[in-house]
């Protein structure tokens, strides 16, 4: 069951491991896909942070990589497709105070639900969101996705892909997300401290990972990401400088970049500016009803 | 007028832009506060300026339920006013307008009509909107209140904008009464003074101020109308209340949002119409699968698709009985009136809070967007408030499974954040401890489990809230079964049946789902003649109380053209079905709007 453990600093703390956020049950994912480094690296993340497990809400929506919340020890919402983000946001607003890493794929994040996904970045919700990109629908065994390169052969374009794919890191960065990444689940010590950095990151953080599917994505699997990922960090890459950010996203060649792309501290997030949240504490624990001097405010404005 | 009891009605019509709103309120107001019961409709259409609007507001020293039948004052703003509703004024009533531009036609024997020389009163003011207040001035010599009553609203009314804008609409009032006194000849019946201040609402109102008193501190929507007013209730009270509402990108958030924020413990709520609710619809299903409670309102307006935006019906009954794909439970309601509204959502909450699951409040356009008095003692800001087995502090001890399967089918529900709780929720088909079941691990019997566990919730839901009531005498010559809104019209219709020596009862159905069968069947069984009423062409209620008593009515009367019912169209179709003419009914709408 749950960690008993106390993180709040009492003496009787003990220290969390990335053990304390595994799930009741072993993922189904394939052998070799690309999700378990994503798992591994928020388990260790959070293990890092030292997190309580029922501080964490996860939230997801359909698909391979949506099954997360599952897999991993916390509070946890399977939600619809392409819906995680507004659940999310709803779950965020109603209690500040938790921890909300919101988890999915790129059919479900930057197509059925690339409205949300819009709307989220540029209202700075505190959240953290992982997109397993792996560039295929997966759960529906192989079609193109919103992140397909032009030319792709899948069940639904056997001809090749003739659109051009969507580029989440430059759509973020324009859409106003104030922390924006890029990971490779190959490496997930890499991928997890971009996590820690986007959990402490108070705004919307969206960290798009590559992840593998080793069972319907044959052109993007290891052997193309491997040699291609240089990491921005061991470039003396400027994470505040937009411009910079977006012409290193654009990359796709030989050079492919991972890290943070771009990082701007001191936005206010939609739970700050909201007076509603100034002081009381999360909504979910305020009294129910309403004041003697509320409801004589509200039934003098109507006579 | 009725003898004995003042019941009186005005009507306000023009073009959208010339300020039909202002002198509308400004007399609701004074007949409110004068103690007067008051129903307003306001005829408009999805236009911000031109079209035609025709606010008409009917004023009893008596509880008052719908906008009624006839006219007793009109007061036209533009010729089209004049050309589309001089008809409707029989003998007695009064027709106010401004002679310098606009011609009356042919009055009835008995109408007076009474031409406001705009220009010469306004000293040639070239502020179009000074004639709406010039023919206040006048109606209220017509009705005859002091000249000061007007005065204290007009002051009240734009003393933001500053004195001279006070001064000039003062001015012209007093030019229009003083030319009443002189020209015209007040009716009759004074208006009378009542008992004690009303206060006034919209239906849009007393359904978000049901929520503020039901502990709401989640809002979101998307603007739609005629639900939009829900929106700006909420968004003007909002701080002083600590509800956070979001206007968000689409419906399809909104009722995600408000999803998540109900799972993580507040009470939340979003109102919407029919395409709005159209996009929420799968949400819903998510809130059924997940065990949330939360509540979706859907002011209903004619449809289908974009439909007749700014205009009446109650055509998505079976929308809300088969929002989202699967066999599950949702609570289904419908309030009568804006009183009934406001009640309904603490009610409301407090049910789904019991049986974990989404409910649905169908209003529509009338309820909503209709101005009515209240009086303010009987609005309990302060309702019960049940939230069912809701864990929101402590720690467990291990073994907490969020669908645990119990005889009610109700299982704890702890909110996100709490040590020892920890659970994931799934829109998959799971097992009591939340584990999926949906994939590898599919299990006919665990699946029958959790269907039947949910069903159960709804075994004696029934029994939570309140049975309808006949209203009127058991043994009457025909009972007029409605649903929703046209509660209101129907209990007008009564009166107007005594009038025509026909008895009658009235069996008002709120709730839908769970919708009390047998109480229905066993009053309608001893009914001598049942007639359904509703604002839809196919019969919805109709369709689904046979479904689900097998019970058919001796006859119908539906309206489809997107105007309410009017008193005398349920009425008219009572007599001729009585008569054995016909049984089935569609009233022709006579007031061109």
């Amino acid at each position: 069951m749950t960690t008993t453990k106390d993180t709040t600093g009492g003496s009787a703390n003990i220290e969390l491991t990335a053990k304390d956020y595994k799930g009741h049950i072993d993922p189904d994912w394939c052998p070799g896909c690309g999700d378990f480094g994503v798992l591994n690296a928020l388990q260790r993340a959070c293990a890092e942070l030292q997190i309580s497990p029922h501080d964490i809400l996860t939230v997801s929506g359909i698909g391979c990589s949506s099954n997360f919340p599952g897999y991993f020890n916390a509070y946890g919402m399977h939600t619809l497709h392409g819906r995680s983000l507004a659940v999310a946001t709803g779950a965020k607003m109603a209690n500040h105070e938790l921890t909300v890493v919101v988890t999915g794929g790129d059919g479900d994040g930057y197509g059925i639900g690339g409205n949300h996904f819009t709307h989220t970045a540029r209202r700075n919700v505190d959240l953290t969101y992982l997109v397993m990109n792996n560039q295929v629908y997966g759960l529906t065994t192989g079609q193109v996705s919103p992140t397909s390169r032009v030319g792709m052969k899948t069940k639904s374009t056997p001809f090749g892909s003739i659109e051009t794919p969507l580029n989440p890191i430059t759509s973020a960065i324009m859409n106003g997300a104030t922390f924006v990444a890029r990971g490779y689940s190959g490496d997930p010590r890499h991928l997890a401290n971009l996590i820690k950095q986007a959990i402490q990151h108070k705004g919307f953080s969206l960290i798009d990972i590559f992840s593998p599917c080793v069972t319907f994505n044959h052109d993007n699997d290891y052997d193309f990401f491997k040699p291609r990922i240089h990491k921005l960090e061991d470039e003396g890459h400027d994470t505040t400088d937009w411009k910079a950010a977006c012409e290193k996203a654009m990359a796709w060649g030989d050079t492919i970049y991972t890290g943070l792309f771009l990082k701007r501290d001191g936005e206010t997030t939609l739970g700050e500016a909201e007076p509603v949240l100034r002081e009381g504490g999360p909504l979910a624990h305020r009294p129910l009803g309403l004041t003697e001097e509320q409801s004589n405010r509200i039934i003098t404005r109507m006579l | 007028m009725s003898p004995g009891i003042f019941d009186f009605a005005l009507a306000i019509g023009g073009a959208a832009g010339q300020g039909i709103a202002t002198p509308g309120n400004i007399l609701a107001q004074i007949f409110a506060r004068r103690g007067l019961h008051i129903n307003a409709y306001n005829a408009y259409q999805s236009i911000v300026r031109g079209g035609h609007i025709f606010l008409t507001i009917r004023v009893r020293d008596e509880p008052v339920h719908s906008h009624g039948d006839k006219l007793d004052l009109l007061l036209c703003l533009n010729q089209d006013t004049m050309n589309r509703h001089l008809r409707l004024m029989g003998p007695g009533s009064r027709v106010l307008f401004s002679s310098d531009d606009i011609t009356p036609g042919e009055a009835a024997d008995g109408a007076e009509l009474c031409g406001l020389p705009i220009a010469e009163l306004t000293n040639n003011s070239r502020n179009r909107l000074v004639q709406n207040t010039v023919a206040l001035g006048a109606a209220m010599h017509l009705l005859s209140l002091d000249f000061q009553i007007l005065k204290d609203r007009t002051i009240a009314r734009f003393s933001r904008q500053g004195q001279a804008v006070v001064d000039e609409n003062l001015g012209v009032a007093r030019a229009g009464y003083e030319h009443a006194v002189k020209n015209f000849t007040p009716f009759p019946v004074p208006a009378p003074e009542g008992a004690k201040p009303q206060a006034i609402w919209t239906g849009n109102e007393a359904l978000a101020m049901g929520g503020a008193a039901a502990g709401v501190k989640f809002y979101a929507a998307y603007p739609m109308s005629p639900s939009t007013g829900v929106l700006h209730w909420m968004a003007q009270n909002a701080r002083e209340l600590g509800i956070m509402v979001r206007q968000v990108e689409d419906e399809i958030s909104v009722a995600n949002m408000v999803i998540g924020a109900a799972h993580a413990g507040t009470r939340a709520m979003c109102a919407t119409s029919g395409g709005g609710f159209a996009l929420m619809t799968e949400a819903i299903g998510m809130a059924g699968m997940m065990e949330i409670p939360c509540v979706f309102i859907d002011v209903q307006r004619a449809g289908p698709s974009t439909g007749v935006p700014t205009k009446t019906e109650q055509g998505d009954l079976w929308q809300a009985l088969g929002a989202s794909q699967g066999d599950f439970e949702r609570v289904i309601v419908a309030p009568l009136d804006a009183l009934d509204a406001y009640n309904t959502i603490p009610e409301l909450f407090n049910l789904l809070d019991q049986i974990q699951c989404p409910g649905i409040v169908i209003s529509d356009l009338l309820i909503s967007e209709g101005t009515t008095s209240v009086d303010p003692n009987a609005i309990d800001t302060h309702p019960l408030i049940n939230r069912g087995e809701l864990i929101t502090e402590g720690a467990s001890q291990g073994n907490y499974m969020r669908y645990k399967d119990t005889e009610t089918g109700v299982s704890p529900r702890a909110i996100p954040g709490l040590e020892g709780y920890v659970h994931v929720v799934a829109t998959d088909e799971h097992d009591e401890d939340s584990l999926l079941l949906s994939d590898e691990f599919t299990n006919p019997l665990k699946r029958r489990k959790m269907v039947e566990k949910r069903a159960r919730k709804f075994q004696d839901a029934a029994t939570k809230v309140a049975p309808p009531a006949l209203h009127g005498p058991a043994d009457a010559d025909v009972t007029l079964i409605g649903w929703g809104s046209t509660y209101g019209v129907i209990q007008d219709a009564i009166e107007g049946l005594a009038a025509e020596g026909i008895t009658a009862n009235h069996l008002p159905i709120k709730w839908i789902v769970p919708l009390h069968g047998q109480a229905i069947s066993e009053l309608m069984g001893k009914a001598k003649h049942t007639i359904i009423v509703e604002n839809n062409y196919s019969g919805q209620f109709a369709r689904y109380l046979r479904s689900e008593t097998g019970l058919s009515p001796n006859g119908h009367i539906r309206k489809y053209d997107g105007e309410p019912f009017m008193p005398h169209h349920i009425v008219d179709g009572v007599v001729e079905q009585l008569a054995g003419k016909t049984d089935h009914t569609v009233p022709l709408q006579e007031i061109m709007v």
